[in-house]
């Protein structure tokens, strides 16, 4: 399979009053062609700033971006702002999670869905409008002609975000970055637009990076699950093996906090006690540590690498997953 | 018309635990924008929560929600209607009886970044409501107090002197319950109260209410878009949709057998975290938008986007029926 995104060893680090805030310590991951690669964790775990690391929109300084980020083959972290101004919405595309403060309130929804096409692909500014038009329809807002002379605050919030995703979508990138796409939608209209991106995928063969909190958007859309706690990808695989057979306690805490609709009432949540470490100060073994209720003496001060398991292309950092583990070991 | 329906609909409906400690009757809140333009945010609405109850209201954004829990709190004055708390008339108290009432109801907010003072200690803002109602006869009551409170919650007692930005999203949500525990509360609207927090944090939140109300018995409104969480922490839930409550049932015969149509595509909606269950759901998409709560569909609020609706539906509002034994729906062709 094709890989488009190959991201290896990338680390973000903030100065801050009160010393080095190390956002995200050291990611690899890759995104094949066509596919969609989900990135969950919670608030502060690193997902947002690797995702904006990706288009080079973390301004540096004060962040401090190191590893690299390979994108069709070419290194992404090196490159200049004008060469970046090139692949930014040609070849890469980004929806945020709140339309309402990422469109330009000044612009009509037709002129920031041209303004890419005119600069990325030469087109003429009647052309372009046609094409502009074209998106809206494919994107499902109803009189597209009339609706692209229109301004956000006109558009309602599943609107705002179904044009946010024409715009992305415009210029045809080969990657698609969202960013809690959904997260400030009602549910019916979230089905709305998860099912619009997995048509334009579809259509188009965009790969996805979906960044979300929301685990029933996950099972329901990602090929492929990336979790991420405290800066670093804890584990990875296929969709159904992390659901289904998940390696790392933390995976398995997140699974077990959130009710499922089709289960019984009587099931107590289980939630995750305390709360993720300060990354001024990341601690010296597992990050997880302090949270986990399976923790073991070697975690405390040595951290787990992200190693093969059970299922294919899945992997996991956990002391757990050691073929020694579990053998006469003794609890921290 | 809609009227003699909805007040058979409160008589009929029991509490599912003990006597009925809230009576929601015909109840209105409609905001006038001028220009002639209203603004029906509730609509007609009776509900009754029993002591110890949790009824756990849902429904998307601008449904009238939270408009309904801060007129039931008189937070706003409602247009017309009545709340009956305790056997008293809401809406008919003055002054004293009043001030003395808001003692028995407290209210936790959304956002636990700005409902709470930046400026005041956590000592500050958990002891005002205590000073208000005078609860504290001493400094040092009001501290041990406030301790006593933060220990409940499961917070760090030594951490009272401390301002709301050195404590996490969950923390301070923690202190939210315990300002609205600190007045010793019969009834507690919680108003989204975890939809700004991490999943992992909103389980520890809602286990501490579900706690709280084996332990004080407490009666919860439980107002979230969630609907999982709804299901999980609620005995009955209300489904409302503009302004309107279109569904309610216990808990798990709404989610096992809604019968509104409105209640199906919503809860088709909800991603269940479990790869091979969607792999084989079958989603029912709403078309369309939610119309303008300003200017509502004739007849049944719902129809401009139910697969189910006709003409008949243009003409007439379905009034709240039920439809089997505890289980109401306001829909002419609802199923059971």
């Amino acid at each position: 399979m094709e890989r488009i995104l190959e991201v290896k060893d990338l680390r973000v680090n903030f100065k801050v009053r009160g010393g080095i805030v190390q956002a995200v310590r050291g990611v690899n991951f890759h995104v094949n062609k066509g596919e969609t690669v989900a990135i969950v964790g919670e608030s502060g775990c690193g997902k947002s700033v690797t995702a904006q690391s990706l288009m080079r929109l973390i301004p540096s300084p004060p962040a401090v971006t190191t590893g690299s980020i390979r994108f069709k083959g070419e290194e992404i972290l090196t490159k200049s702002l004008r060469q970046m101004e090139t692949i930014r919405g040609k070849e890469m595309g980004m929806i945020f999670q709140d339309p309402m403060t990422s469109l330009n309130p000044t612009l009509s929804i037709g002129k920031q869905i041209t303004e890419g096409l005119v600069k990325h692909q030469g087109m003429s500014s009647e052309a372009a409008k046609t094409r502009a038009v074209e998106m809206l329809k494919l994107v499902g807002i109803p009189n597209p002609e009339s609706r692209v002379s229109q301004y956000p605050h006109e558009f309602s919030g599943g609107m705002r975000q179904r044009a946010m995703i024409a715009i992305a979508l415009a210029c045809n990138p080969s990657l698609l970055i969202a960013d809690e796409p959904t997260t400030a939608l009602d549910v019916t209209v979230q089905a709305q637009i998860m099912s619009v991106l997995k048509d334009l995928q579809t259509k188009l063969g965009t790969s996805i990076i979906l960044i979300t909190h929301d685990l029933g958007v996950v099972a329901d859309s990602a090929d492929r699950v990336i979790v991420m706690y405290a800066g670093k990808v804890v584990e990875s695989g296929k969709t159904r093996d992390i659901f289904k057979n998940p390696k790392h306690p933390y995976t398995r805490g997140l699974l077990r906090s959130v009710p499922r609709l089709d289960q019984k009432k009587d099931e107590p949540l289980i939630p995750i006690f305390g709360t993720p470490p300060d990354l001024i100060k990341p601690p010296a073994g597992c990050a997880f540590c302090a949270r986990c209720d399976e923790a073991m003496r070697v975690c405390v001060n040595n951290d787990p690498a992200l190693v093969p398991v059970e299922g294919e292309g899945h992997t996991a950092a956990c002391w757990l997953n050691h073929p020694l583990a579990g053998e006469g070991g003794e609890s921290a | 018309m809609s009227n003699s329906n909805a007040s058979t609909a409160h008589s009929i409906i029991k509490p599912s635990h003990g006597d009925p400690l809230i009576q929601i009757r015909d109840l209105n809140k409609h905001f006038n924008l001028g220009g002639g333009q209203i603004l029906k945010a509730v609509n007609d609405v009776n509900l009754t929560i029993g002591r110890g109850e949790t009824l756990g209201v849902v429904g998307e954004s601008g449904c009238g929600k939270s408009t309904l829990g801060r007129t039931v709190m008189r937070l706003y004055e409602p247009t017309s209607g009545q709340v009956v708390f305790d056997g008293k008339p809401l809406y008919d108290l003055k002054g004293s009886a009043m001030k003395t009432i808001r003692r028995d109801m407290q209210m936790i907010f959304q956002d636990p970044y700005a409902s709470l003072n930046p400026r005041m200690t956590i000592t500050d803002v958990i002891g005002e409501a205590l000073d208000i109602h005078k609860l504290a006869g001493s400094r040092a009551e009001r501290k041990k107090k406030v301790e006593s409170l933060l220990d409940v919650v499961g917070l760090n007692p030594d951490h009272a002197t401390r301002y709301p930005h050195e404590f996490s999203g969950g923390q301070r949500q923690r202190i939210g319950i315990a300002r609205a525990l600190a007045v010793e509360p019969k009834f507690i609207i919680a108003d989204e109260p975890i939809s700004a927090l991490d999943v992992s944090i909103q389980a520890q939140v809602v286990n501490l209410m579900q706690d709280l109300q084996r332990k004080m018995g407490l009666t919860y409104m439980f107002i979230a878009h969630d609907l999982s969480m709804v299901k999980h922490i609620s005995d009955r839930v209300a489904v409302m949709y503009l302004g309107r409550v279109v569904e309610l049932a216990d808990s798990d015969e709404l989610y096992a057998n809604p019968a509104h149509p409105y209640t199906q595509a919503l809860l088709s909606a909800i991603p269940i975290p479990d790869p091979d269950v969607e792999l084989e759901r079958e989603r029912i998409t709403l078309k369309g938008e939610l119309p303008s709560p300003i200017n509502p569909p004739s007849g049944c609020p719902f129809r401009t986007r139910c697969p189910l609706a006709t003409e008949k539906c243009a003409k007439d509002t379905p009034a709240l029926a039920e439809v089997k034994k505890g289980h109401f729906a306001a829909c002419h062709y609802a199923s059971v």
